[in-house]
């Protein structure tokens, strides 16, 4: 008799989400709820969502969550585990929404040493508006706003925040990691356990980048998306631990 | 003796899974599903290319393995692996 070897998640609902066809938030949306579920900390995780496409990801996952203005993330999740350190406060967020618009709180969140997990979602740009440049968009790549392609010269290089983020001596955890393939999609699952694992034993900042695609605005089909993620983007963004 | 079952409604019809299948025993279905896309299907043996669905090249033919690639690289939770 054959059974059943995969579950949905319990911290994950049942329902369809928003996201376009093959879009990495679906896919991140869930390895968080696998490892909730792992960790059995679904009655203490708090999470908080961005603004970007993401930005009703507590519809999807059936766990607490809050929202918080653009950029904010980290503000808010720093009072709710300040006020609450009992329970275990995540922060979702972009590009845009960490590394642009919320870069202050970013860093400052990071150089307190806030005992808080981050799940970063690095799709090189700005999905909920239209698919405009990001500061994590690459050289040469053609967003809404870079027609002709990021040229360094007007619009500077692509942030590496993690690697900004990793100077810092309250931080204790950061590592990148990508969705493009199931090999590197398990690697992104452990790395996101590592990442809340490090909160509930109290060790401070961590944060897992995840390279993750937008099809749409990369006007790319979610297959070629995936290969270009494999064949370019990690070239700009490498992975593995980087702190 | 392995299968998949995908909820063919709650597909989006990337087609991800098509591409990891080392089987090639997932295609792109003909018939729309109520979203309106062609959905991914399984099929217990390997399907050809023909037909327009991108297909990788690679070891064809035999059976599901259960490796669940397909169920891990799904966006959208929509593949139940059955080993
Ligand atoms: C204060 C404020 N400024 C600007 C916006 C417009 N806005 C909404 S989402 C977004 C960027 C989202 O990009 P990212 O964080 O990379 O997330 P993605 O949509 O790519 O997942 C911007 C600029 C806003 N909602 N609020
Ligand atoms: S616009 Fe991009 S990031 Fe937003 S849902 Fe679509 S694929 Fe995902």
């Amino acid at each position: 008799m054959i059974k059943k070897i995969n579950n949905h998640p319990k911290s994950l609902r049942k329902i369809p989400t928003h996201y376009c066809a093959g879009c990495g938030h679906g896919l991140a949306h869930r390895l968080i709820a696998e490892v909730v579920d792992e960790l059995g900390i679904r009655e203490k995780v708090i999470a908080i969502a961005p603004v970007g496409c993401a930005v009703v990801a507590y519809d999807y996952w059936d766990f607490d969550c809050s929202e918080a203005a653009h950029g904010r993330a980290l503000a808010v999740a720093t009072a709710i585990k300040r006020v609450r350190p009992d329970n275990i406060v995540f922060t979702y967020q972009g590009d845009g929404d960490l590394a642009a618009i919320g870069t202050n709180e970013t860093i400052h969140a990071a150089n307190r040493g806030e005992n808080l997990t981050v799940i970063f979602i690095n799709n090189a740009v700005y999905g909920m508006t239209g698919g405009q440049m990001a500061p994590t968009t690459l050289l040469q790549q053609k967003t809404a706003t870079t027609p002709k392609g990021r040229d360094q010269k007007l619009h500077g290089y692509p942030l590496k925040i993690s690697e900004i983020l990793a100077l810092l001596p309250g931080v204790k955890y950061i590592e990148r990691v990508s969705l493009h393939s199931p090999q590197e999609i398990t690697k992104a699952k452990r790395a996101i356990k590592q990442a809340f694992t490090n909160q509930i034993e109290g060790l401070g900042f961590s944060l897992v980048e995840v390279l993750s695609s937008c099809p749409t605005y990369w006007g790319l089909s979610p297959n070629q998306a995936l290969s270009w993620m494999r064949e370019v983007m990690v070239k700009e963004f490498p992975l593995g631990r980087i702190k | 003796m392995a299968k998949i079952k995908i909820d063919r409604e709650k597909c989006k019809g990337c087609l991800l899974c098509v591409s990891v299948c080392p089987k090639g025993l997932i295609t792109q279905a003909e018939k729309l599903n109520k979203k309106g896309v062609k959905p991914a299907q399984f099929s217990r043996r390997a399907i050809s290319s023909e037909g327009g669905t991108p297909l990788k090249a690679g070891k064809k033919g035999g059976a599901c393995l259960g490796c669940s690639l397909c169920a891990v690289i799904c966006p959208d939770c929509c593949i139940e692996v059955w080993k």
